[in-house]
């Protein structure tokens, strides 16, 4: 099980194999559908993007005496952003994007081009993932309300991740697919 | 004995409902558990095996801290039964908009044009609440219903000459197209016959049953065993990354239909298959269980 650091240069990145499980810990930004279309629509997008490990998640979060606290941060369905992905992951190079259900082949390709891959996080395991995030950095967007903004997260040994599509063009989902296929019944 | 909390001291239904959604959202009901574990002690995926030890260790966590166990606490779907009146819903919506800041739950209920958010999970026809009158003491259930879940819904009108066979195509196909966009292992809730209204129902309905619940009715239970061991023999696994677990169970409820008419609905649940309900006695003894 290996250690990363977000965020990540191209190296690294290409160097993640499929299957592979990750640790990370560093900087992490939330985007779900609304940040996406902001995202791609400023003319001079936030630079805190740049470069950066996306999260797709909307999470619950309080405000505390020492500021906001997340309470649980769980990944949430990567495939509603498959319209806006890969457009993003171009425009602003993004290295990795952690999710659940993986993405479509289009998204696939523009990793496999710039050098991006796909994490997934264990769905549903939110308050195990919360704890691993030790601070909140800063957000964008706030009017878009806590589960649609863009929040920049401080993570320690987040995970566990399974790179689920690296930056060669393979996917994991692409082969439990095939083998659904093969087996698949009634039909 | 199952997990139950009796209350003596009456409470106003609004902490009630506080008391239940935060039962709900914390605490997995066992038989939930009871199914992730015999599903990782037969996994023999190691990646599968590991998103089930993720998902158990989630749960503990939740439960210990008395927090939610996902950020996505849903859209709270209530089933009311018993003797009622309209005090029942406000104390719903009350409880519902108390639980949002004080548990709290993720605002996730928006318009459906505009997408603008209001806030305490409440708006029209939200939150969403059935009824069954009976003469019996006051019972709520409420099922918190995630997107993920909610969004791989499918209902059809098939041809009656498609037959049980078309059903399981249907229900097979549904479940594996969703993949890993919700969280499998997941719960299947099938309804058949009725209309095309019923039948959505009925499916939502069959995820309120214990997972170790048997079904009286031999026909149903054939079905619900042969489709679970099929969807389990697919290989798509926990998140969709591969395995021996795609689903925790099939539950089927039937209706009868017009004779021209098929219809079938599938609901999945999540491996976060949350539910919680409380009676409340003449007395105003609450007692919540799972
Ligand atoms: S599908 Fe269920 S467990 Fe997964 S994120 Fe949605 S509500 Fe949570």
């Amino acid at each position: 099980m290996d250690q990363i650091s977000s965020p990540m240069d191209e190296r690294t990145v290409r160097g993640l194999r499929l299957g592979e499980t990750v640790f990370l810990s560093g900087e992490i930004v939330t985007a779900r559908d609304a940040a996406h279309v902001r995202a791609l629509s400023a003319a001079d997008g936030p630079k805190e993007l740049n470069g950066a490990t996306l999260f797709h998640c909307g999470p619950i979060m309080t405000i505390e005496k020492e500021g906001r606290k997340v309470i649980a941060a769980g990944p949430t369905t990567s495939a509603r952003m498959n319209g806006t992905a890969a457009d993003m992951i171009r425009r602003y190079g993004i290295r990795a994007v952690i999710g659940k259900g993986g993405m479509s082949s289009t998204v696939l390709d523009a990793m496999r081009e710039t050098g991006c891959v796909y994490l997934a996080a264990v769905g549903g395991t939110a308050v195990s993932l919360a704890e691993r995030i030790i601070n909140v950095n800063g957000v964008l967007w706030p009017d878009l309300g806590p589960a649609e903004a863009a929040w920049i997260l401080e993570a320690e040994n987040f995970g566990p991740l399974t790179v689920a599509m690296d930056a060669a063009g393979n996917s994991m989902y692409d082969n439990v697919k095939r083998t659904v296929d093969r087996t698949r019944p009634y039909s | 004995m199952r997990y139950t909390v009796m209350i003596k001291v009456p409470e106003p239904l609004e902490d009630v409902i506080v008391n239940l959604l935060r039962l709900a959202n914390t605490k997995l009901p066992e038989d939930v558990g009871w199914a992730l574990e015999a599903a990782a002690a037969w996994e023999t995926n190691e990646t599968a095996y590991a998103q089930l030890g993720g998902m158990m260790e989630n749960v503990r966590k939740a439960e210990f801290k008395g927090v939610p166990m996902c950020q996505d606490t849903g859209i709270p779907v209530f089933y009311v039964t018993g003797r009622m009146d309209a005090s029942v819903e406000d104390g719903i919506r009350k409880g519902l908009r108390k639980a949002t800041d004080t548990i709290p739950l993720r605002p996730n209920t928006v318009h459906p044009l505009t997408r603008l958010n209001s806030g305490d999970n409440l708006g029209d026809g939200m939150p969403l609440i059935r009824y069954v009158p009976t003469d019996d003491d006051l019972e709520i259930t409420v099922l918190p219903k995630g997107a993920g879940a909610e969004n791989m819904s499918r209902t059809a009108m098939l041809d009656p000459a498609d037959g049980i066979d078309g059903i399981k195509k249907f229900v097979t196909d549904a479940v594996l197209d969703a993949g890993g966009r919700l969280c499998p292992p997941t719960v299947v809730g099938v309804g058949i016959g009725g209309t095309a209204d019923s039948c959505t129902s009925m499916a939502k309905e069959a995820l309120l049953r214990p997972l170790d619940h048997v079904n009286p009715a031999a026909d149903e239970r054939a079905l619900e065993d042969e489709l679970f061991m099929t969807l389990n023999s697919c290989g798509l696994g926990p998140m969709g990354l591969g395995g021996n677990t795609t689903v925790l169970r099939v539950h089927v409820r039937t209706a009868y239909c017009h004779t021209a008419s098929l219809p079938v609905a599938v609901n999945l649940n999540c491996w976060a298959a949350r539910r919680a309900t409380v009676r409340i006695k003449r007395d105003g003894t609450a007692e919540y269980r799972q």
